[in-house]
């Protein structure tokens, strides 16, 4: 009988080496998916603020300027349509011409191509509606804009791989050059001013994201105003006052299922329903709203009740047992005690109604809207609508308004955030 | 006067009847000898007095808004000349805009006079409306506030009527999940039907032709378009695929190991930081995936290339809008939602299993790997089903990094399109609600509004009935 000579402690220790093998290995592999998400969060957060920042800065050449009345047009100072309706363009041009020596037509045209010649005339224009007598007829210095393929160019000059050399050919190359060689005067970087205070445009150089931004903000506003008292309401009434029959059930498992539909479909709920049977009118924070509201609704409820739940029970019982009514408990003791969590699901659910694009997509929020919105019937778009419009432009300029405009919704998401946590943290009590 | 104004009129009126009738129930207690001789506190004599007032003068307000604009439709309608009441929904639709757009001052526009009086009886009509309307509001606001402010005695029962109200009041507010479910079947339902009626179910389900585009002429050949929806599923499905093949084992492995070898510290760092992968909005994996990960694949491919697969397999064809990209993208952002989903189940999973596993001498691997993982299996399916279902539903990341065209394939490094990329080409811009065009987004919709739906629904059972059993 050799086979007695192995025993269980043989055979156990002769597989010892190969188990704690197996089990190394196994740690590594969790140990190995954790640095890939988060090697992938960094990477993506590198490669947005990397590409974001890029955006908030433009290229400026300082140039001065003889602001002459007889070139613009202007007769009567104090007229502002012939402000509005006078010939920046001439001006600029002229001027930009005499910077690059630029004689024949071939040279003119050159320069043309650096300088962003509408853009500045804006400027101008900017500057003389503000106070056209003291200005009209002396010299001032403005911040011409270069042009946005100029920007492109300039701020890849150094990195490496082409830095986009094809949009240029040798001559302006060359001026783009002396340029940057001028000791005064010559092409400064600085905060693009533009992108926060202006809407968008069929400029790159000129487009900005205050009405994308004031629309999210008309969006979250419509969102909370009935999102918030209708989730609470719900949850208050699920967990304290629901008798439990078919009809709760119904309720509870419509909640469940409506968080997991995908936001899509409930952009063409708000496409049949609010645009085509109740006719509201497109585009329209109020309609965004109206959706956004529908899909974070089931977030809210569920950790609102979350909240209500963590209520310890001899509250309740205190309050009845001194004779309030169940109203009254629910009112004076119930929801304010779970007011903390509400907010804080409520917080989450606005963030995530900030991001949303898919369902604001089919009511057409992706339009190109220049004007700032003023009311929320006024038609806009939000963040990430106007993210994508400028991600589907084909200018370059426009992609990199679209990295800058990722770091703005971004931040602002990061603050909602925070003050969820910081809601969690100071307000929530734990019983 | 504008609505903003009477709704501000409506809640300023409303505020004084409850001061009114909170007074007069005080009075009256007074002359009683106290305010124990009331049935209920004052506050709620005056909340009773004001929801009088409130609750009608609102419905009213509503209806109203949701109802005049259609009703003056109709009317200008009537206005018209008889050769013109008799047109198409559609041309009568745009009469009705350049008629609305001549009312609204848009002075660009050469309006002949018959248009423009119809345009001024419009007006008219409007400014009538508006004036029925306030005084209808304010009259029935002085009105109701002055009964309910009569019905203040002392033996009322207002609280019991105030939380009668407010009970009704939550019980609409929950309804609300009903009726949103209600209304995404019916009007993603209806549609369809109507898009089946011009197009063969069959013909969508089993078609392998996808080219909406072909709908808009009709003097083309193949102007019915073709709507086979095969492409869309089978590209739908790959990208999800290798979407799974990122999320499931990476998510599962982070969800083992943050559960079962680290300690707190680890777990309180890492745990935050991987759901932040879930907070990003997707559009932004979206410009990532298009602009970053894409042209990176490309790249990396293209090396690949050059220096070992020409050999073998011959050049490489890869599109810019691969459905890698997407899918990799798609992956990293569903890993969150996997691992915190499965960390719940692994949880679950009561101490004494892993204790006996241990005491027979085996592992912590072997111990997640024959004890845990089989207990918390119906949970993971049931994670992993979620986590497919937000994959097949995701938008933003595929309209942006992959293309339109429609191909039969499995290559990974073709473009391919899906349902929801689809369904915004069809209805991005204006549409007409009767084109097969615009009506096979819904349909498509309906596909993947059933599929989700029983994806969810077998997910949380299982999930449900998984963790019962421990609890």
């Amino acid at each position: 009988m050799t086979d007695k000579k192995i025993s269980t402690i043989d055979l156990v220790n002769k597989n010892l080496k190969k188990r704690y093998r197996a089990e190394k290995r196994f740690q590594a592999y969790g140990i190995l998916s954790i640095c890939f998400g988060l090697m992938c969060l960094v990477f993506l957060f590198t490669d947005i603020i990397s590409k974001g920042t890029r955006g908030f800065f433009y290229h400026y050449l300082p140039i001065e300027i003889h602001l002459d009345a007889e070139i613009l047009g202007i007769t009567d100072t104090n007229d502002i349509n012939q402000i509005l309706a006078a010939d920046y363009s001439t001006l600029v041009k002229k001027r930009v011409y005499e910077i690059f020596e630029a004689k024949k037509r071939k040279e003119k045209k050159n320069a043309r191509k650096l300088i962003a010649i509408d853009a500045t005339g804006y400027r101008i224009q900017a500057l003389l509606k503000t106070n056209a007598a003291a200005l009209l007829g002396t010299t001032i210095t403005v911040n011409a804009l270069v042009d946005d393929k100029v920007d492109f160019y300039l701020k890849r000059l150094g990195e490496k791989g082409d830095p986009g050399t094809e949009y240029f050919n040798e001559a302006q190359l060359l001026l783009i050059g002396q340029l940057l060689e001028r000791e005064e005067g010559g092409i400064t970087k600085s905060l693009n001013k533009t992108f926060f205070t202006s809407g968008d445009s069929a400029q790159s150089e000129e487009a900005g994201i205050l009405s994308a931004f004031m629309g999210s903000l008309y969006l979250l506003l419509v969102t909370f105003c009935l999102s918030f008292p209708i989730g609470i309401a719900t949850a208050v009434y699920l967990e304290e006052y629901a008798p439990k029959n078919k009809w709760t059930d119904l309720i509870e498992i419509n909640i469940n299922n409506l968080a997991a539909v995908p936001s899509i479909i409930f952009g063409l709920l708000g496409l049949a329903v609010f645009l085509a049977f109740f006719g509201f009118p497109r585009s329209t924070p109020l309609v965004g709203g109206f959706v956004l509201t529908l899909m974070t609704l089931p977030t809210i409820i569920i950790s609102s009740r979350a909240a209500i739940k963590a209520v310890p029970p001899s509250i309740r019982e205190a309050a009845y047992g001194i004779g309030a009514s169940k109203m009254q408990v629910t009112i004076h003791h119930v929801i304010p005690l779970a007011m903390p969590g509400m907010l804080t699901g409520t917080i989450i659910g606005l963030a995530q109604a900030l991001g949303e694009s898919a369902p604001l997509l089919m009511i057409g929020m992706a339009a190109f809207i220049p004007d700032i919105p003023t009311s929320v019937t006024d038609p806009s778009t939000v963040l990430p609508m106007q993210i994508f419009q400028w991600f589907r432009n084909a200018d370059a300029g426009f992609s990199e308004k679209a990295s800058a405009a990722i770091l703005v919704l971004i931040i602002f998401l990061v603050m909602m955030n925070a003050l969820a946590v910081w809601a969690r943290s100071r307000l929530e009590r734990r019983w | 006067m504008s609505l903003s104004a009477l709704f501000v009129l409506i809640m300023l009126g409303a505020t004084v009847i409850y001061v009114l009738g909170r007074s007069r129930s005080l009075v009256l207690a007074n002359n009683l000898g106290g305010i124990r001789h009331l049935h209920s506190l004052p506050l709620y004599y005056g909340a009773q007095a004001a929801l009088w007032c409130l609750i009608p003068c609102l419905s009213l307000l509503a209806l109203w808004v949701a109802f005049d604009d259609s009703i003056i439709r109709q009317i200008a309608i009537q206005y018209l000349p008889e050769d013109k009441q008799n047109l198409s929904s559609q041309e009568l639709a745009l009469l009705l805009n350049t008629i609305e757009n001549i009312a609204g001052g848009v002075t660009s526009l050469q309006a002949s006079p018959e248009m423009q009086a119809i345009a001024d009886r419009v007006v008219g009509l409007r400014q009538l409306s508006s004036t029925i309307l306030s005084a209808i509001v304010l009259s029935s606001l002085v009105l109701l506030g002055a009964l309910g402010w009569s019905k203040v005695k002392p033996e009322y029962r207002a609280r019991n009527s105030v939380e009668k109200t407010f009970m009704i009041f939550l019980l609409a507010c929950s309804t609300l999940a009903i009726f949103t479910t209600v209304g995404i079947v019916f009007s993603v339902l209806f549609e369809s039907i109507r898009f089946f009626d011009i197009i063969p179910l069959t013909d969508f389900l089993l078609g392998t032709q996808w080219s909406p585009q072909t709908a808009i002429r009709a003097d083309q050949v193949g102007s019915s378009g073709a709507f086979g929806a095969i492409p869309l599923f089978t590209g739908t499905m790959l990208i999800s695929f290798i979407a799974m093949v990122i999320a499931v084992p990476t998510g599962l492995m982070t969800a083992i190991y943050l559960s079962e070898y680290a300690n707190n510290k680890i777990r309180a760092i890492v745990k935050p930081m991987l759901e932040v992968l879930a907070g990003i909005p997707t559009v932004v994996y979206g410009f990532f995936a298009a602009l970053t990960v894409a042209p990176m694949i490309k790249d990396a491919l293209h090396g690949l290339e050059l220096s070992i697969l020409s050999f073998s397999i011959g050049p490489l064809d890869v599109s810019g809008e691969s459905a890698l990209a997407a899918g990799l993208v798609m992956g990293v952002m569903i890993i969150p939602f996997v691992s915190s989903l499965s960390d719940d189940v692994i949880n679950a999973v009561p101490q004494s299993l892993r204790d006996g596993s241990y005491g027979l001498g085996s592992t912590q691997s072997e111990t997640v790997k024959k004890v845990i993982l089989p207990a918390a299996l119906p949970g993971i399916v049931g994670a992993i089903l979620l986590a497919v279902s937000r994959a097949i539903g995701e938008t933003m990341i595929v309209v942006m990094a992959v293309g339109t065209a429609a191909r039969l394939t499995a290559n990974p490094l073709e473009s391919v399109t899906t349902v929801t990329v689809q369904m915004t080409t069809l209805l991005i811009g204006d549409h007409e609600f009767d084109s097969a065009k615009t009506l096979a987004a819904f349909a498509l919709g309906l596909v993947l509004f059933v599929i989700t739906l029983g994806l969810n629904f077998f997910a949380l059972r299982i999930v449900k009935k998984y963790r019962e059993q421990y609890d």
